[in-house]
């Protein structure tokens, strides 16, 4: 993937709990300590960066924006240093409020119910061992760049149609959505526009010669009306999908296998136990969650007892709701056998993430193929642990030894 | 004598993410949308009654309930 510009730098910061900035540098590598300053503070802290923006600190103050569409509005998801204009259809259902976000998420979610995940989970485990066959032989290996980043794409271009061997252009996209156009909107214009271009081939090809993947499956959908949808929610439901899968589910596989890297307890457990990675994997969620969410305040309320301005937008972080102690008893420990676990790492309320079934899959897959055939394997002390910036937490170079002799 | 326990989905609340069918498959069916509901009339058969807590207990929901008869 090319290594675009670096975003612009903004002033370091010195104070947390009034001046936050989800871009930080410190909050890149470790933000865990930051949210529980934040939340020693308030359930809602404020920062003037990004045009003004709020931060739930607690469990409780994040479900109770996910579950208010009322005053949060989801028509931006993501914080940024500009408010780009408005268009419809930008990615529904995500982008949607009510009344449009629930016909707009009906028609995703059939094709990612846990029994259409399982039809996959056969291709899913030839991905992943396709992939180590390409390393397992070289003593080490990025896992990062060469294991996790590449399952949820392959896995997405396969339902969606497109051939997985343009993973890396995809990847592109996504990076520059999600972290360059932080600071960068001409990022944000040129990634959407090249990708819609890519998906108008993808549909003309379709009309001489129908398939029966999630784009003919779009192309198909009808409405409340019986009519087809309109090209741009086709255009903007594709987008979402290739978006939102790739990102994240690589994070949280990233952080998965760092965290095994450095635990070999846990690690010797799944493996002598591989019933317990599922029960693992949502504890892996609950800790590492990768996804923070925004919502744009569209009128003034409070939220746990704190008063909230229109205008700003909200960083709506699961990652930290999941580490809230009054939620979660050792809440920053990973404790791999967890058995109460209400994690919010898909996110809470009507916009609950419509491929948590799929990135579940692929997680357990991922780590029972790499447990199997890797079963011993260290942070290289030679290489550097990276970290991506913003919206999506996950680590993006992740150098490992593998194999006894480490 | 173990009470009877009943497990009840409250649809409004749930979201369909499907911890509940994953935990107690006995228990709970999922729609064609993946939403879930009670199999049957909800009654907990003898020895899942572990299965009922845990699901409840993994909801991120809150939409389940268990009800002790
Ligand atoms: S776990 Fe809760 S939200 Fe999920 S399907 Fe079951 S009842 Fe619905």
């Amino acid at each position: 993937m090319s290594d675009v510009s670096q975003p612009a730098a903004h002033p370091p910061v010195t104070d947390w709990v009034n001046d936050f900035d989800h871009t930080d540098p410190q909050w890149t590598d470790d933000p865990f300590p930051i949210w529980d300053e934040l939340r020693a503070a308030s359930p809602v802290v404020h920062t003037e960066r990004f045009l003004g923006c709020y931060m739930p600190t607690t469990y409780d103050a994040v479900r109770e924006i996910a579950n208010d569409p009322e005053h949060f509005s989801s028509r931006r998801i993501i914080v940024r240093d500009v408010r780009p204009e408005l268009t419809r259809n930008a990615a529904p259902p995500i982008t949607s409020d009510p009344p449009v976000h629930k016909p707009a998420k009906q028609l995703l979610l059939p094709p990612f119910t846990p029994d259409a995940m399982k039809k996959l989970e056969p291709r899913m485990r030839a991905i992943c061992n396709e992939l180590i066959d390409g390393f397992i032989a070289d003593g080490k290996v990025d896992a990062a760049a060469r294991y996790s980043k590449y399952i949820p794409v392959q896995a997405i271009a396969h339902m969606l149609g497109i051939p997985e061997s343009d993973s890396d252009l995809f990847i592109n996209w996504i990076h520059m959505i999600l972290e360059l156009s932080i600071k960068d909107e001409s990022k944000l214009l040129e990634a959407v526009q090249e990708m819609s271009a890519y998906f108008r081939t993808q549909i003309e090809e379709r009309r001489s010669r129908p398939t029966d993947d999630l784009i003919s499956y779009l192309m198909n959908a009808k409405d409340k009306e019986g009519q087809p949808l309109e090209e741009s929610h086709v255009l903007g439901s594709l987008r979402l999908l290739l978006i939102a899968g790739i990102d994240t589910t690589w994070s949280a596989i990233g952080s998965s296998l760092w965290h095994l890297a450095r635990t070999p307890a846990d690690r010797e457990r799944l493996i002598a136990e591989p019933g317990l990675i599922p029960t693992a994997v949502e504890e892996l969620l609950r800790a590492y969650s990768p996804v923070t969410m925004a919502r744009e305040v569209v009128k003034e309320t409070t939220v746990s007892g704190c008063p909230v301005k229109a205008g700003n937008m909200v960083l709506l972080s699961f990652p930290a709701a999941n580490r809230d102690p009054k939620m979660f008893p050792d809440a920053d420990k990973v404790v791999i056998d967890r058995r109460e676990n209400r994690h919010a790492a898909f996110g809470l309320g009507i916009h609950r993430c419509v491929g948590s079934n799929l990135a579940r899959m692929e997680m357990q897959v991922a780590l029972e193929e790499w447990l199997k055939r890797i079963p011993d394997f260290a942070l290289d002390p030679a290489g550097t642990v990276t970290w991506s910036q913003g919206t999506v937490r996950g680590p993006r170079q992740l150098p490992f030894l593998l194999g006894r002799a480490m | 004598m173990t009470e009877r326990l009943k497990v009840h989905v409250d649809p409004d609340k749930c979201q369909g993410h499907a911890r509940c069918k994953a935990l107690a498959p006995e228990l709970f069916e999922l729609d064609e949308y993946g939403n879930a509901h009670e199999a049957g009339n909800g009654i907990v058969p003898p020895g899942l009654e572990d299965k009922a807590w845990l699901a409840k207990s993994n909801c991120p929901e809150i939409a389940i309930d268990v009800i002790e008869e």
